[in-house]
């Protein structure tokens, strides 16, 4: 990525500094002021808004006058970013995937999609590894530990 | 002596087959946690809490803390062999136990890593065993604005203390009370911060935080380096183990002190991690070797190893007298009293007399089956790091995933790790510190609940913090914590000699 550093904590900064600004616009409307000898629901949130936007001002400004080597140069490499995003986005779909496939199945595909991405493995190796974990962690959790997992159509066919 | 007694007792509770078990599993757990990555203290504790939901308090918070030392072990182990932190109180052991493996010489540098721990691990517990009650007892006179005095205190500590820029704390401290402070207030019955999303008005729970930001966050960031393990190799022969043994005692004088370091940085909070960095530092400076750490000194693994995990005991210490973590692993476990309904703090050594001592008791045990099992077991699990990536990363993920869903069973909390997965890796990147973050979350509630109830018991007066000897000086104490860079730097600027300038 061709954002520095220096731009990345300033966006990081800006993106806090809203985040205050939310707090404190929330609290105003919960009450920021006394009533009844105690504070009101709003009067702790206000200023740890407040005190949030101070310091990442602070933190924006220094990073925009920030103009030492290591400040500019890149956040992160493209090749790097890419390798993040390649283990990021994976995860994304496969949490969605939870919610609809029951998490037993998802992981099972969520295993041997990153085992069939790395080509090292033949297929009976790839279904061993993730078939045979998402049974240990069945076992482990659903009938060891009595702990529910999300439950997709598969086990719902298995009368689970 | 009375505590003596009380230990005796706690042992009672412990030995049973049961407890035992749990104490072995716990351990294995804790060492696998602790060497894989993405799975460190904090996490690691935190992924597994649900699964104690199920058992008894004393039994659950056994098999927590022999997961707590199983990974502090395992820690070591990557350090060492692979030149990866496991934890980042191990940093400093990668220093010179990566470039003693290097040379040949890993069995010694884990076998110093692991006595190192226990011994530092002792320390922290017999500090625990014999002061907690009587910090607990102190504690009794307490009251709401003493409680708000001593969480100011921590939150103070680890903004003026830390080695982070204090900025990024206090924003990373701020973000954790406003997480905090979502859902429903207790005092008032209104709800804060939801924004209309209703699964949030339960609040964000810290579990989930901790998850996403140093599990997810931390994968995220391991993934940039690439995808391979190369480690050296492992053997551990009982002969080099009882060499190094026969060596130890010359390093006495590094044990003890390393060991003061972190039963000192453990009680104080924010002092975990740096405890690590200070022993090994200081270790540097009085050693007779000093020029030669770095290039693989015994004494520049066991020193940083005792203070680490002295400190990581003593942390124990305040958050049960006390109910103030001094560190985020020690936050977590608090957290997970708190949900059983057990809340730490003088209290429960009166009202949870077998509870404590139970537990006391369980980390001797743990702390001696910890040394030994990892001793005999170090090339197996060395061995699972061999595993490739494209394996270990995966299942990383599933397993914070779980962690994350069993937590409420909602799957609104797995999205939210997502999000917090990637607030961690961007954090991390750039430097801001995590563990006030965490640590806020937890004591958020509290410390406001405190505050409000000082207000409403002293009508108002902002005084109450003052009033008495101990909340004022606890109070004071804390500013001065909280300005302590400025204070030392103006300090340093008056001590400054005159220089007379010769033309």
């Amino acid at each position: 990525m061709g954002l520095s550093r220096r731009v990345v904590e300033l966006i990081v900064a800006i993106g806090i500094l809203l985040a205050g600004l939310a707090i404190i616009i929330d609290s105003v409307h919960l009450g920021i002021g006394w009533s009844n000898n105690s504070p009101e629901p709003g009067y702790f949130p206000i200023r740890i808004g407040g005190i949030l936007m101070i310091a990442s001002a602070g933190i924006a400004i220094r990073a925009f006058l920030d103009g030492s080597p290591t400040a500019v140069e890149p956040f992160v490499s493209w090749e790097r970013f890419r390798l993040v995003l390649a283990v990021f986005i994976p995860t994304g779909i496969y949490c969605g995937l939870i919610a609809w496939l029951g998490i037993y199945t998802a992981s099972v595909l969520f295993i041997a999609a990153f085992m069939i991405a790395s080509r090292k493995f033949g297929w009976f190796r790839i279904l061993a590894v993730s078939v045979g974990s998402m049974v240990a962690v069945f076992w482990l959790f659903e009938i060891e530990f009595l702990v529910p997992l999300p439950k997709g159509p598969l086990e719902a066919l298995l009368g689970y | 002596m009375d505590q003596v007694t009380s230990l005796l007792d706690g042992f009672g509770v412990v030995l049973s087959v049961y407890h035992l078990w749990l104490m072995l599993l716990g351990i294995v757990l804790g060492i696998l946690v602790g060497v894989l990555p993405g799975l460190g203290g904090p996490n690691g504790v935190a992924i597994l809490l649900p699964l104690t939901f199920t058992m008894a308090p004393t039994s659950a918070i056994i098999m927590l803390s022999c997961i707590y030392w199983g990974a502090l072990f395992g820690g070591a182990i990557t350090s060492i062999l692979f030149n990866i932190p496991g934890e980042p109180s191990s940093v400093a052991t990668t220093f010179d136990g990566y470039p003693l493996a290097q040379q040949g010489r890993a069995g010694e540098a884990l076998t110093a890593a692991f006595t190192g721990s226990f011994f530092g691990a002792l320390m922290g517990m017999l500090l625990i065993t014999f002061l907690a009650p009587l910090v607990a007892r102190f504690a009794l006179k307490f009251g709401p604005p003493e409680f708000f005095a001593v969480y100011l205190l921590t939150f103070c500590s680890f903004v003026g203390m830390s080695r982070d820029a204090p900025l990024k704390s206090i924003v990373a401290m701020m973000i954790g009370f406003g997480l905090a402070a979502i859902g429903m207030d207790t005092m008032s019955g209104q709800i804060r911060m939801t924004f209309g999303v209703p699964n949030l008005m339960q609040g964000v729970d810290f579990l989930i935080a901790v998850i996403g930001l140093f599990g997810i966050g931390e994968i995220l960031l391991t993934m940039e380096e690439g995808l391979a393990f190369k480690g050296k190799a492992a053997n551990l022969s009982p002969r080099v183990m009882f060499q190094t043994w026969a060596r130890l005692p010359r390093h006495w004088l590094t044990l003890i002190r390393s060991a003061i370091i972190g039963c000192w940085m453990g009680v104080t909070p924010g002092g975990a991690t740096a405890a690590s960095f200070m022993g090994y530092g200081i270790a540097k400076k009085f050693s007779r070797n000093s020029d030669r750490f770095g290039t693989g000194q015994v004494e520049g693994v066991l020193a940083p190893e005792v203070a680490a995990h002295a400190s990581g005991t003593s942390a124990l210490l305040p958050m049960l007298a006390l109910g103030i973590p001094g560190s985020a692993t020690a936050a977590v476990l608090l957290g997970g009293l708190m949900i059983w309904g057990l809340e730490p703090g003088p209290l429960l050594f009166i009202e949870h007399k077998d509870f404590v001592w139970g537990l006391i008791a369980s980390m001797y045990l743990g702390n001696v089956a910890g040394l030994l099992i990892v001793l005999s077991t170090v090339p197996l699990f060395a061995a699972i790091l061999r595993v490739p990536f494209s394996i270990i990363a995966p299942m990383v993920i599933i397993l914070c995933a779980i962690g994350a869903y069993t937590v409420h069973n909602s799957m609104l909390d797995v999205g939210l790790m997502l999000l917090f997965g990637i607030v961690g890796y961007f954090f991390k990147k750039l430097d801001y510190p995590l563990a006030p973050l965490v640590l806020s979350l937890i004591l958020g509630d509290k410390a406001e609940d405190a505050f409000r109830q000082s207000m409403l018991a002293s009508k108002g007066d902002l005084t109450v913090f003052v009033s008495n000897w101990l909340a004022g000086s606890i109070t004071l104490l804390a500013l001065m914590l909280l300005f302590w860079p400025l204070i030392t730097a103006a300090w340093s600027r008056l001590r400054a000699p005159r220089r007379i300038v010769t033309p």
